[in-house]
């Protein structure tokens, strides 16, 4: 991926501009900055969900943030795995059933057993047909992380505070996913407030607070 | 396409979770037309002139009730996020949750009407005519509120100005489905106006799902 003079500006404030940088395979992206510094408007323009004001985002040499972009068209983001503030898990349902309809959208195939398995992992066992509402919010992004583990082609994993309200061994589990899926030759690009324990050379991008 | 499938069966499932709201709309749509012959008195020659504009209005009325919900809950929750970057046809996703949201608050309407036919008076042409305009209208009421929808949907109280641009756009699919049970009333034959109908279900059955995908789109930013 390949970030080109990128801009962004939300309500008459430069969140930042001519922002350059790139993340190949293999490297882990660590942006760091203070509350309102741009973090996750940089990464929803990054995971093709909004439009920068000026600037490219090439993945893949396909340009996903060009301003003349029907709006209709949708970038092809399916090697691309996005986690957000918002989990993306609807409370009714249950995580079982929220993964298999992540899945099917997702176009991956996976068979019951396999979701069942990547939520031991992530210690849900027992919870796995409870609906969501019921579960806390740890349990909760927990199950949205589940992602991470069931999309096999992803190339880059986009991760907006991913280890918010996980308990000591979530944030360990989750740290040595990411160790695994970079060793592997994935991309990570990450925000997060707290210090990272990864033990994976790190490219940090310090965004700054303006007014 | 087995992603859309999904879809389907997800908001299918997800609506009769929620009974209360499921019931709401026609809930609302059966008390407004039983109401109406108490208050007008059983005079069946009045009952019989309002009849069909009373359960058009209705019916406008109470799908605006549930159309709020069209988008809520997945944009709240990310979901749509999700669905947006899965890289599923967009157009083909809110056609999709239109689908859904007809057939759990709108269709059932229809399928009460024969009661309504009896509270009303309404004669056996008439009610023919009417099940058809409704049949051909409601989806224009879906695929043009669902736009509304989703350009309000980033909005916290989009509630007011939802009928407030919705309205408006509503009232020639009531003109000409009216206008029908009334020629059908004089024994008249109505495929003019069904035909009219018809036309905007088609029309917008073409465009409106692009015009959704593009406001789902916009609500992002």
């Amino acid at each position: 991926m390949w970030v080109n003079q990128l801009s962004i500006t939300k309500r008459d404030r430069v969140l930042f501009d001519n922002l350059t940088f790139s993340v190949d395979a293999g490297q882990l992206l660590y942006i760091k900055g203070p509350n309102g510094a741009g973090k996750t408007s940089l990464l929803r323009v990054l995971a093709g969900l909004s439009a920068a004001n000026s600037g490219d985002v090439i993945m893949n040499s396909t340009n996903m943030s060009s301003s003349e972009a029907s709006p209709s068209h949708t970038p092809s983001v399916s090697n691309t795995v996005y986690f957000g503030h918002k989990l993306g898990i609807n409370s009714m349902l249950s995580p079982v059933e929220n993964l298999q309809f992540w899945c099917q959208c997702s176009e991956i195939t996976v068979t019951k057993n396999q979701i069942y398995d990547v939520l031991a992992k992530l210690s849900l066992v027992g919870l796995e047909d409870v609906p969501v509402s019921n579960l806390s919010a740890g349990q909760q992004r927990r199950t949205a992380l589940a992602r991470f583990w069931l999309q096999p082609n992803a190339s880059l994993w986009i991760m907006d505070e991913p280890f918010t309200a996980l308990d000591v061994e979530g944030v360990s589990v989750l740290s040595e996913h990411i160790h695994q899926f970079l060793c592997k030759g994935g991309a990570v690009i990450m925000t997060s407030h707290q210090s990272l324990d990864i033990a994976y050379p790190t490219t940090e991008l310090q965004l700054e607070y303006r007014h | 396409m087995s992603g859309l499938i999904a879809l389907f069966k997800r908001d299918l499932s997800v609506a009769f979770q929620q009974r209360s709201e499921l019931m709401q709309p026609i809930l609302f749509f059966v008390l407004v037309v039983s109401l109406f012959p108490l208050g007008v008195g059983p005079e069946s020659a009045i009952l019989q002139k309002m009849g069909p504009g009373v359960i058009w209005v209705a019916a406008i009325l109470s799908s605006l009730l549930g159309m709020e919900r069209l988008f809520k809950d997945d944009f709240q929750d990310g979901s749509l996020e999700q669905i947006i970057l899965s890289g599923m046809s967009l157009p083909a996703v809110a056609l999709i949750k239109v689908l859904v949201h007809w057939l759990t608050s709108i269709f059932p309407l229809i399928l009460l009407s024969p009661l309504w036919a009896l509270f009303l008076y309404l004669s056996e042409p008439m009610y023919w005519a009417l099940v058809w305009t409704l049949l051909l209208g409601t989806p224009i009421l879906s695929l043009i509120g669902a736009i509304a929808v989703g350009l309000t949907v980033g909005l916290n109280k989009g509630g007011v100005l939802l009928a407030l641009l919705l309205l408006p756009m509503f009232i020639p699919v009531l003109i000409f489905a009216t206008a029908a049970v009334e020629s059908a009333s004089l024994d008249l034959a109505y495929n003019g106006q069904l035909a009219i109908i018809g036309a905007m279900f088609l029309f917008s059955l073409a465009l409106a799902p692009f015009a959704i995908a593009y406001a789902l789109r916009v609500s992002q930013t």
